[in-house]
């Protein structure tokens, strides 16, 4: 009996020890781009020139849909754009772009100095329906397909690498 | 053996007098959930960009009639368990939620041992 | 130059370890006394490790930025009060006085502890000193307050701009003294573990040691608490945060160990459950500072972290606890006891028993997320509301035995009079319904808190008036007591009452809640020093008695680092604080203003120093009787 309990105590202690070795060379910092692989959420979001509403239909009619929230006032929104501006260019891709609390003349001068990726433009004024795909910082895109499925999630500047994922994942 | 009745009796209570309060608490929300982008702080602490439009939804949700738990629910859903500051009690998390128990009443039985047999 | 110096110290204090430990061991082979040699090479090791913190001091007073710590964490323009305080704010620093707390404590240990046997204080001395090695190579190979850099920063980055406050100019040396003075009872009871020292003076070579380092671990968080209070701006003064948890956890080891060594210093019993205190106590410590440096938890309180660190501090561990656990293993032997359930002892363990109960739910809280992190790659956060739903409703029971158990009798007890329990029973739930009546209702649970809590109070106090009687008055223990009863009361009523709103508002605005209204009359830019600030001007309004309060938030942008930070405006007054903060909203002209009205705030500071007096007062007596 003492003996079981001797080895069940040792055992507990390597146990938390070496959770604790596995731990340190981990990232600490929380991503949600594992959240993918569930659908995407319903929702009902304004276009850009207040005309119409895009909903999850505009997303089934297209094979792949890359949805980016995006605003002037965004540093690192910048950055990617060029990466925006070359997957517009790839067939089997929709761009749903979401112009994420901005105010909307900075946002035409955007677009207009850096292009324009987007096929949809949507605006999500007070951030509300960004909570709605789990975003908390842009720029942040999300990948979703025929399916409404949620494939890939990108958390912060799309990179060519992204970019050449993205193209392996559509073709 | 009379202590863990009375603890149970105290969960129970602590569990029922939550039921009591119907109406939701905003606040009480905002403190439960973490501010994604600050450091360790809630969303009742932040005033960051992402604070705000979560304060928003949270009144929206409210207005819906979701309850508290609802709410949670929908936050950990989205942007996953990170994000709410009380574990939900499943398979993953039990031991966390047990384990202290299970010390308590296994030390209240340790100290049983240690008592005098007859009076 | 310092640089060359403070190196040239530690070397010299690895040396002076290493011939402690060399004079200790000969020392043990012959008869006769402790070496005086050993007490001189004690003391200049205490000696030699101050003077290596004062130059470490006498680089951050000079601004030397050769030394990577001075750079990376002062500033020229600093005041000169935060240049010192800066020493020990940082991770280089702060080693630095753990090791001259280690090495203190360890010349103290030995000069004050004569009557004990020779083996068992050379003993103590020498794991302590393994305990002061494994520090001063940590330092010396990893975190080197004397690390040059090169070329020569003209200017340092300085200090971040929320550490610069003198509440946690003093936290860190406090609880530093608390939790690392622990490692000299953790030495002695591995010394009275080996030289099989068990006998009942064995607690009285430690428990002043205890009570000391018990003193200020409680000093330390309490000024840790406020300045969370006042600095962060949140309005709360514990978060449950794992820094805050990693200090809370050797407290209740501390807090079990010194009630269990009144019952093995008056009974002779439980040996083994106060080493083992003991060795928790320090390893506790240990696994904190491993938690907050080595950067594997997400916290408030963040060190520039570094897997290095944790590496090398996880390693200390591991030896610290297996080398413990292997040594137990071979001394324990089962003691068997045969308490009266109705007796001093048998309250005494119910005490360690709760504390236990304390330490492993917190100690559960704050690893958990690593542990499904690392075997299930999913992050949960575990915060407030679970520490609240799993320990509030045992603290209620908590506080009853806290009252009964002072009042049995060693060995054989009998109530005498259940009717004064009933009648303090009574007291209190008349005492709680009448708060309800007079004020608000509350859930079921408070009730039960406010209620033992008061059951506590009248207790003890109840007590005072029959000790006066007989003239045998047990100050501490009374006053600690009380004073922890208090603090559950306020802290109770605190939660009960507190008011929050939060508001959007523009300059001019006003908003009303309650019978309160709010605001925004002006808005004023300041250049200070070493920042720029946004005062603001609220005014509160209480509409029914007419009083007004005026508030000044601020908003402080610094520049060395370039930082945003928000000063809540704090009247406090005994009955309650009025707390505000302001802060901008990113791209709109309005202002985020968080309104808290925080009832007895002041009260429970007061409660924890008292605390802290019934322990000291302990502390003297003690010292006086032996």
């Amino acid at each position: 009996m003492q003996k079981i309990i001797k080895i069940t105590i040792l055992f507990i202690f390597l146990f938390v020890i070496g959770i604790f070795y596995i731990s340190l060379t981990r990232d600490t910092n929380y991503n949600t781009s594992s959240l993918t692989n569930k659908e995407a959420p319903e929702f009902k979001i304004i276009s850009f020139d207040n005309s119409n509403f895009f909903t999850r239909d505009d997303i089934k009619k297209n094979n792949y849909t890359l949805i980016n929230f995006w605003a002037s006032w965004c540093a690192p929104c910048k950055i990617e754009h060029p990466i925006l501006m070359k997957l517009s260019q790839t067939k089997n891709l929709v761009i749903l772009g979401i112009n994420f609390k901005d105010k909307e003349p900075q946002a035409k001068t955007f677009l207009s100095e850096l292009g324009n990726p987007y096929d949809l433009l949507a605006k999500d004024k007070n951030g509300k329906q960004s909570v709605r795909f789990g975003v908390y910082g842009i720029p942040e895109s999300i990948l979703i397909n025929k399916d409404l499925m949620i494939i890939q999630k990108f958390v912060g500047p799309l990179s060519f690498e992204d970019y050449n994922n993205i193209i392996k994942i559509i073709e | 053996m009379k202590l863990n009745f009375f603890l149970l009796l105290f969960i129970f209570f602590s569990k029922f007098s939550f039921a009591v309060e119907k109406t939701v608490d905003p606040n009480l929300i905002h403190k439960n959930l973490r501010c994604l982008v600050c450091q360790g702080q809630s969303i009742s602490d932040s005033n960051s960009d992402f604070a705000q439009t979560i304060k928003l939804v949270v009144k929206d949700l409210i207005d819906e009639g979701k309850t508290e738990d609802e709410i949670y629910e929908f936050m950990s859903d989205k942007y996953g368990d990170w994000i709410v500051f009380k574990p939900r009690f499943n398979t993953q998390n039990s031991l966390l939620w047990i384990l202290p128990y299970i010390a308590l009443i296994f030390g209240g039985f340790f100290i049983f041992s240690f008592l005098k047999k007859r009076q | 130059m310092l640089s060359n110096l403070g190196n040239i110290l530690l070397f010299l204090n690895v040396i002076l370890s290493l011939s402690i430990i060399y004079a200790a061991n000969r020392n043990l082979k012959i008869s006769g006394g402790v070496d005086k040699n050993i007490f001189q090479l004690s003391l200049i090791q205490s000696t030699s490790i101050i003077i290596c913190f004062f130059v470490l001091i006498a680089a951050f007073i000079v601004s030397d930025f050769s030394l990577i710590t001075v750079y990376q964490n002062s500033h020229s323009l600093k005041p000169l009060f935060y240049k010192i305080a800066g020493t020990w704010g940082n991770h280089e620093g702060s080693l630095l006085l753990w090791a001259i707390i280690l090495s203190i404590f360890s010349f103290l240990f030995l000069v004050y502890n004569k009557n004990h046997p020779k083996k068992f204080r050379l003993l103590t001395l020498i794991i302590q000193n393994i305990l002061i090695l494994g520090f001063l190579f940590f330092i010396l190979f990893n975190s080197n307050p004397f690390s040059k850099i090169s070329p020569i920063p003209s200017e340092g980055l300085g200090l971040n701009p929320i550490l610069q406050d003198p509440a946690l100019a003093i936290h860190p040396p406090l609880l530093y003294v608390g939790f690392v003075g622990a490692s000299i009872y953790f030495s002695a009871a591995i010394a009275s573990l080996i030289t099989n020292y068990s006998e009942k003076s064995f607690s009285l070579s430690i428990k002043n040691w205890v009570l000391i380092s018990w003193c200020f671990q409680t000093l330390g968080i309490l000024v840790g608490s406020i300045w969370a209070y006042y600095e962060l701006g949140w309005g709360g003064f514990w978060f449950w945060d794992p820094v805050e948890n990693a200090s809370l956890l050797p407290w209740f080891a501390m807090t079990a160990l010194f009630h269990s060594l009144i019952v093995f210093e008056k009974r002779n019993l439980f040996y083994f459950w106060v080493i083992i205190l003991c060795l928790i106590t320090f390893t506790l410590s240990v696994t904190g500072t491993f938690l907050v440096r080595s950067g594997i938890l997400n916290s408030v309180h963040t060190f520039a972290s570094d897997p290095t660190r944790g590496i090398y501090i996880l390693i200390f561990l591991s030896l610290m606890i297996f080398g413990s656990i292997f040594l137990l293993f071979q001394k324990y032997k089962k003691e068997n006891y045969d308490l009266n359930r109705n007796s001093k002892e048998t309250f005494i363990l119910v005490n360690n028993w709760f504390m236990m109960f304390y330490l492993i739910t917190v100690l559960l809280g704050t690893i958990y997320p690593i542990f499904t992190d690392a075997l299930t790659d999913n992050k949960i956060s575990v915060g407030p509301p679970f520490y609240n739903a799993i320990i509030f409703p045992v603290v209620v029971v908590f506080l009853l035995f806290m009252a009964l158990g002072p009042r049995a009798k060693w060995i054989k007890n009998k109530f005498e009079n259940i009717r004064i329990y009933i009648l303090i029973l009574t007291g209190a739930i008349g005492l709680n319904v009448a708060i309800i009546f007079f004020l608000k209702s509350y859930s079921l649970l408070s009730n039960f808190i406010i209620i033992s809590a008061l059951f506590l109070i009248i207790s003890s106090l109840m007590d005072i008036a029959k000790a006066l009687k007989k003239n045998k008055l047990d100050f501490a223990r009374i006053i600690s007591h009380t004073s922890f009863g208090f603090l559950v009361l306020f802290i109770g009523l605190n939660d009960i009452f507190s008011l929050e709103k939060d508001y959007n508002i523009k300059l001019g605005e006003t908003k009303k809640f309650d019978n309160y209204s709010i605001q925004l009359q002006n808005l004023e830019l300041k250049n200070y020093k070493n920042y720029q600030a946004v005062i603001g001007k609220l005014e509160i309004k209480n509409i029914n008695s007419n009083h007004t309060n005026i508030l000044n938030p601020e908003i402080r942008i610094y520049d060395k680092p370039k930082t945003l930070t928000y000063e809540a405006a704090i009247k406090t007054s005994l009955i309650k604080d009025y707390y505000l903060t302001m802060s901008n909203i990113d791209r709109s002209d309005y202002y985020n203003i968080k309104f808290q009205k925080k009832p007895l705030m002041a009260w429970i500071w007061i409660s924890v120093i008292m605390i802290v007096v019934g322990g000291s007062i302990r502390l003297f007596s003690n010292a006086k009787n032996n």
